[in-house]
């Protein structure tokens, strides 16, 4: 089956007074329809920079510095921003990271989501309103009905979450962009959306970008994920492969800082350390300085994603195994 | 008094009214929409431990939270910090500032878009007492180093950082004037998990060090099981059990307990489908009478559909549910992991 986003070799600048910022580098990876792809990694590494480049929301300065990002094999990273708005509210539904600025505090609930129907929909005031009634129930807020009228800050932090992932799907979309959709809900609820993700992957067919910090809500949820750190993806495979038997050294890390229920320690596991900003990435392979399995080539040269025997990952300790 | 608990709630309350303008309820006679999202709340902190208070979105928590360090007042109950109450009803604060912090939910709408990272850190610094800019400045960025940034960072603007790194900018500010005790409304869930594991341990130390106490809400019910001492659960503003941690997680006892540990996201579980989540979420507006889980329960009986099961048993180890006092509930058994 093809791909129904392909992305390649995607990088986003940012100028800035003293430098140019190339906060994601280099990014390829393709979604086929009915597939779920995991984005996790670094806090900063460019995982929501990723998502609003893809659908080219990124907000100026920042600019898409090179690459393509195809939708059912139709670029559409040079569209015009008239033509990119029409295909993003039929076409693409994206759940932001901060419920509270896709929300307008000054519309009530529902009159955000029959605005949105009715842009995209031939849809009588009537209709849109059952609609969106509908779509509220489906995202699991209670009394959908009596709720409809109120204003976002009359919602727990939850549910607000829940009004912006009804607000992305309300149009039926082929793309979703999910950018931590469920990290303020509780695990029942968050539940219920994954399960709703998955039914709109495997019902309608739809592509999604899913990303989050919760490792195990992308095990559950995920085919694929890609590991990303400052700015580059640097583990890409099998979501079971890839939680299960990490490659690169910084998927590792990351695994072993999960806690866990049941493993009483007073300290938990972490990388040492922290990500190199986008002003100083250093040479080589930019998780070197804290990697604790850096030989020779690691300083020097960049290494590129190779293929490893359960994932591919850009770690020059795969070069040594396939030379050996 | 060293065993007295530096903070204690009473049967808090809060009730929000969501009728648009209550004289036009009165005129068209229509009934006013009251939301009870806090009900009844009672739990006590000692000095130097973690309450971690877990349970469904909407449950109250964040309300509880803002209540605690006296950023809403209580429709009623009494919140009393080290002895003394933090908000009369009358609006007079007894505690100084800075004494008790809170580190919000949702890191996008608490730090001021224009002022610099130095300055949102430096204000809490200022209102310290510390009057020295150069000073501030270096208190700063050894705060921003502890969070895991760096000190050059302080020279930008909120939205110049991803959502994870401005998290942190708020656990800097709120570090930054020395709290004895600390709010934390889902600190970590914007972080990845090895930031989130510097993050935690962080916490840990400055409670050793100082002897911090916290507040910790979270849905991740691993970080919860982590970093407190004993864990209460809500369920439509009520607390529907108390426990020590270990006992909680080894053998809970309120129905709904047991469904949200079953319904955690297990790393062994790959595209599994989950099965363990049982019905509708809970409406608010319209709360089920007797015990508000009934609905959902799979123990409930008649005596659940109409009493009210009150909080039983000894401080640490408190379960409010009917099935539970009766005897009638199996042993818990644990999903495997
Ligand atoms: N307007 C901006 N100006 C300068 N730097 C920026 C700007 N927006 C983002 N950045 C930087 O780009 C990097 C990537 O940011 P992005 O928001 O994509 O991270 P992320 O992977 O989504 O992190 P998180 O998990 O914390 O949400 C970060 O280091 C951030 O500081
Ligand atoms: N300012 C307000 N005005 C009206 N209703 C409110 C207000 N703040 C909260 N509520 C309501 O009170 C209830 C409890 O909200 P609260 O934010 O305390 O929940 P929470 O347990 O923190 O949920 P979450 O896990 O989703 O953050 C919800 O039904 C919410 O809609
Ligand atoms: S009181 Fe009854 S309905 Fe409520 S949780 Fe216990 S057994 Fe279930
Ligand atoms: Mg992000
Ligand atoms: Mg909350």
């Amino acid at each position: 089956m093809s791909a129904l986003l392909e992305v390649k070799n995607l990088s986003v600048e940012i100028p800035t007074r003293r430098h140019l910022l190339v906060p994601v580098d280099d990014v390829s990876f393709d979604i086929a329809p009915g597939e779920i792809l995991g984005v996790v990694g670094e806090s900063g590494a460019g995982k929501s920079l990723t998502g609003a480049a893809v659908i080219g929301l990124l907000e100026p300065p920042g600019r898409i510095g090179g690459g393509e990002i195809r939708l059912e094999g139709k670029r559409i990273d040079n569209l015009k921003y008239r033509e990119l708005r029409r295909i993003r509210g039929a076409a693409i539904g994206m759940i932001f990271q901060d419920p509270l600025t896709s929300l307008n505090p000054l519309y009530t609930i529902g009159r955000q989501l029959s605005e949105t129907l009715r842009t995209h929909q031939p849809l009588s005031e009537t209709a849109a309103k059952a609609r969106a009634i509908e779509l509220l129930d489906e995202v699991g807020i209670p009394a959908a009905s009596e709720r409809i009228g109120q204003y976002p800050h009359q919602f727990s932090g939850g549910m607000r979450q829940r009004v912006v992932i009804a607000l992305a799907l309300a149009n039926n979309p082929k793309l979703i962009i999910a950018d931590e959709p469920t990290t303020a809900l509780d695990v029942s609820v968050q539940a219920q959306i994954i399960n709703l993700l998955k039914r709109l992957a495997a019902d309608n067919g739809a592509a999604i970008m899913l990303i989050s910090h919760d490792m195990g809500v992308i095990a559950e949820t995920c085919d694929r994920v890609a590991v990303m750190y400052a700015g580059r993806i640097v583990e890409i495979g099998a979501v079971r492969n890839v939680v299960q038997a990490p490659n690169h050294p910084y998927t590792q890390g990351l695994m072993a800082s999960i806690p866990r229920l049941g493993k009483d320690d007073a300290r938990l596991a972490h990388i040492k350390g922290s990500m190199p900003r986008p002003t100083d990435i250093p040479q080589g392979c930019a998780f070197h300085p804290r990697c604790p399995k850096r030989f020779e080539p690691c300083d020097q040269k960049r290494p590129e994603l190779m293929k490893g025997d359960s994932s591919q990952a850009a770690c020059w300790l795969l070069q040594r195994e396939a030379d050996q | 008094m060293s065993d007295a608990p530096l903070l204690e709630v009473k049967n808090l309350s809060k009730i929000f009214d969501l009728t648009e303008a209550a004289w036009l309820a009165a005129l068209t006679g229509r009934s006013r929409l009251l939301l009870p999202a806090v009900d009844g709340v009672s739990f006590s902190i000692p000095k130097g431990k973690t309450f971690g208070l877990v349970g469904e979105s909407g449950s109250g928590k964040s309300t509880v939270a803002r209540m605690t360090v006296g950023l809403m007042q209580p429709s009623n109950g009494s919140i009393t910090f080290d002895g003394k109450p933090v908000s009369a009803p009358g609006g007079g604060r007894g505690i100084g500032r800075g004494r008790l912090q809170m580190i919000f939910q949702d890191p996008f709408a608490s730090l001021n878009p224009r002022w610099r990272v130095v300055d949102i850190i430096g204000e809490a610094l200022l209102r310290k007492g510390m009057r020295d800019s150069l000073a501030r400045a270096k208190r700063a960025g050894e705060l921003l180093d502890q969070v895991g940034l760096v000190a050059v960072d302080g020279e930008k603007f909120p939205h110049e950082f991803s959502g994870g790194q401005r998290q942190r900018i708020s656990i800097a500010r709120a570090l930054a004037s020395e709290p004895e005790f600390l709010v934390c409304d889902e600190p970590t869930s914007a972080l990845d998990v090895s930031v989130q594991a510097q993050i935690l341990n962080l916490m840990k130390d400055l409670q050793d060090e100082l002897g911090l106490t916290y507040l910790f809400i979270s849905h991740n019910l691993a970080v919860i099981a982590h970093v407190s001492d004993v864990v209460g659960v809500m369920y439509l503003g009520r607390l529907v059990e108390v426990a020590e941690k270990k006992q909680l997680f080894k053998a809970p006892q309120h129905p709904y307990t047991r469904m949200l540990l079953d319904a955690i996201p297990r790393l062994d579980m790959t595209t599994r489908e989950r099965s363990h989540v049982v019905g509708e979420v809970a409406n608010p507006m319209s709360r089920p009478p007797g015990c508000h889980y009934h609905p959902r329960c799979p123990f409930a009986n008649k005596r659940c559909k109409s009493e009210d099961p009150k909080l039983k048993g000894a401080a640490n180890f408190a379960a409010a549910c009917h099935g539970v006092e009766e005897g009638r509930l199996p042993a818990w058994a644990a999903a495997a992991e």
